[in-house]
């Protein structure tokens, strides 16, 4: 990890001690009075950035507190083999189950043919922008990569329900236009952004000597690409990959409208599934505060935030240990 | 007559080698179009059914019939207020800790804790925020699902991309001013204040325009912890420009086409593109004040 260089101590504040015996004390006791506000008002303001500081460590112990303490109740209870290994889930019924595998297959469906379509389109759309784009085209592209970054995920599960939909019924057979297939060409769109830029970053890391190298060598430009290139910025290709996978386990609200919400194991693309975490979203609002199902929804909540730190956090390592390798 | 041969001639392999090198770069382009393409064609589907819906009437009425007629008012006032309050808890806490982690923090164990602890919080999902901010205010602390929670929950979500953006614009700035200013004789703290701070004040501002866009686009942690799709709310004279109270229930876009987006009887499709235009503006309004402030910031530098 690389810390910005660690500040070479400045001098401390400026307290005149002393106690003003010289002549014109007047003036300079005045002075020291205002130095030592300043001082005491620097104390203050330091604590409070030191505690700011900390903010982001207070933040994740505070959900990962308050998340396992509403669903600690449950835990003793739990039919973990169920949980796991069942597809029956009846949160509602008089004798509930809670089997959660239709959903974390359905999730992970989802989030894995999004990645099928968006990793080749990003990386291809990375190189293009890194290596061949003359700097108009770079920035145009740029441009559009960050409109499509902003568009916020309801308006792309919008798009899912009204757009797309109507066009797989039409031209691929679906019965029912929310499904995987619909929840799928959201998520690649909206983790495309992030693996376009994470990429970009990897390639340009790669030094230009490498490049010259190959070209020395005669290879023109695809062929630096294909044996230079990608194995030398292959770990931040990697982590571009995870954290888009990241991206698509976690989203919500495009999966809540776009998949149709039916919780089984799908077998073509066109089937409706449930995600994980749509079934927080769309089952918290009935589940009553202190009963199991309300419970459950806090335990899924743990399992997606347990995946998404994961896959995050080694993606950061990736990046970090490549980065260095690069500055070696 | 024999031909002179060209013994620089490219031969049928390199010929071949070339060819391939062509036709990658096309297929490398055509990937970068295949992503813009959709995008301008959903963001025009979007604007042309939406046009007819907007008008002057649709963005100043409040929404009627569980938003099936009237307009968007109601919600728009309320991602308004929540964007503001959202900021107004973020935004001091996530510059100063910026601050920390470029121009405090030492580099040990603690500083690489926040700084994995940052990465993992930009990591969470937008839902599991939701949950934690139903379990912590909601559940332990016995708040009100409302707009102070909601913009509560909000912060914290929001808080990596402060953090984030604040640091890197400290750490544009050279070392050297900083050195020169406390070889003056400055403190530390007086350092950053007439020096560091005010040569990336852009960089920090720019940070915060995203904050807003993100916080106005989200739905999910606020639909847990105080959004609601469809409310009464004061409709005459002043009152209607602060509906709601802190610690009451609110609407907002996000929330207003999450609801709308499935099927509200009897409403015409323009309205439903309505309000998806608008969101869809509103977010891109503010982001490109984020591109415009940073390619000022660029021109401007002076180092």
């Amino acid at each position: 990890m690389s810390l910005p260089p660690a500040a070479a101590e400045p001098p401390k504040a400026a307290v005149p001690t002393g106690d003003g015996k010289d002549a014109g004390a007047k003036a300079r006791a005045a002075e020291r009075r205002g130095g030592r506000a300043t001082f005491r008002g620097e104390m203050v303001i330091e604590f409070l950035i030191r505690l700011c500081g900390w903010s982001s460590i207070i933040c994740v112990a505070a959900i990962f507190y308050f998340i396992f303490q509403e669903a600690a109740p449950v835990l003793p209870k739990m039919n973990w083999g169920e949980f796991f290994g069942s597809v029956t889930w009846r949160p509602t019924s008089a004798e509930p189950r809670y089997g959660a595998l239709a959903l974390i297959v359905g999730n992970f469906a989802v989030a894995i043919v999004a990645m099928a379509m968006a990793v080749p389109l990003g990386l291809g759309a990375a190189v293009y922008i890194s290596e061949f784009a003359g700097p108009r085209v770079r920035e145009t592209m740029k441009i559009a990569i960050e409109v499509l970054a902003a568009v916020p995920s309801i308006v792309w599960g919008f798009i899912g329900l009204t757009i797309i939909s109507p066009l797989l019924i039409k031209y691929a057979g679906a019965e029912l236009g929310s499904n995987l297939l619909n929840g799928s060409v959201i998520l690649a769109l909206m983790s495309v952004p992030l693996i376009v830029s994470i990429s970009e970053d990897a390639l340009r890391a790669v030094p230009d000597s490498y490049r010259e190298a190959a070209m020395a060598l005669g290879a023109n430009k695809w062929e630096m690409v294909r044996r230079v290139l990608f194995p030398a910025a292959r770990n931040g290709l990697l982590a571009a990959c995870m954290l888009g996978v990241g991206r698509a386990v976690g989203e919500t609200m495009a999966v809540l409208l776009a998949t149709g919400n039916v919780v089984q194991i799908p077998h073509s693309f066109v089937d409706p599934i449930k995600t994980l975490t749509a079934t927080i979203a769309a089952e918290m609002g009935e589940a009553t505060p202190g009963q199991p199902h309300y419970q459950v929804l806090f335990l899924i909540g743990i399992l997606l935030l347990v995946i998404t730190c994961a896959i995050n956090v080694i993606a950061d390592f990736i990046i970090k240990g490549a980065k260095a390798k690069a500055n070696a | 007559m024999r031909e002179m041969s060209n013994p620089f001639a490219p031969t049928a392999y390199e010929q071949q080698k070339a060819r391939t090198a062509r036709v990658m770069e096309y297929v490398f382009l055509a990937m970068g179009i295949a992503l813009i393409i959709p995008m301008l064609l959903i963001i025009g589907v979007i604007f042309v059914k939406g046009w007819p819906a907007l008008s002057w009437e649709y963005l100043t009425a409040n929404p009627m019939r569980g938003g099936a007629a009237g307009g968007i008012w109601g919600p728009l006032i309320g991602t308004f207020y929540l964007t503001v309050l959202c900021l107004l808890i973020v935004a001091p806490v996530g510059i100063m800790a910026g601050i920390y982690l470029n121009e405090y923090a030492p580099d040990n164990r603690l500083t690489r804790a926040i700084m994995i602890a940052v990465t993992s919080l930009a990591g969470v999902p937008s839902i599991v925020h939701a949950l934690f901010g139903l379990g912590a205010f909601v559940a332990a602390m016995h708040m009100n699902k409302s707009l102070l929670v909601a913009a509560a929950t909000l912060a914290v979500m929001t808080l990596p991309v402060i953090i984030t953006s604040t640091r890197e614009a400290l750490a544009a700035v050279p070392r050297n001013f900083r050195e020169a200013c406390w070889n003056l004789g400055a403190t530390r703290w007086q350092t950053i204040r007439t020096i560091v701070l005010p040569n990336s004040i852009s960089g920090i501002l720019t940070g915060v325009i995203l904050v807003v866009a993100r916080a106005a686009g989200e739905t999910a942690p606020i639909m847990l912890t105080g959004a609601v799709a469809s409310m009464w709310v004061e409709d005459e004279g002043w009152a209607k420009f602060t509906p709601y109270r802190l610690d009451e229930q609110f609407m907002a876009m996000a929330m207003h086409l999450n609801s709308i987006a499935r099927d509200v009887p009897g409403m015409p499709e323009s309205m439903k593109f309505g309000s998806a235009l608008v969101l869809l503006l509103l977010i891109l309004t503010i982001n490109s004040a984020a591109v415009v402030l940073r390619l000022y910031l660029r021109r401007r530098k002076r180092w």
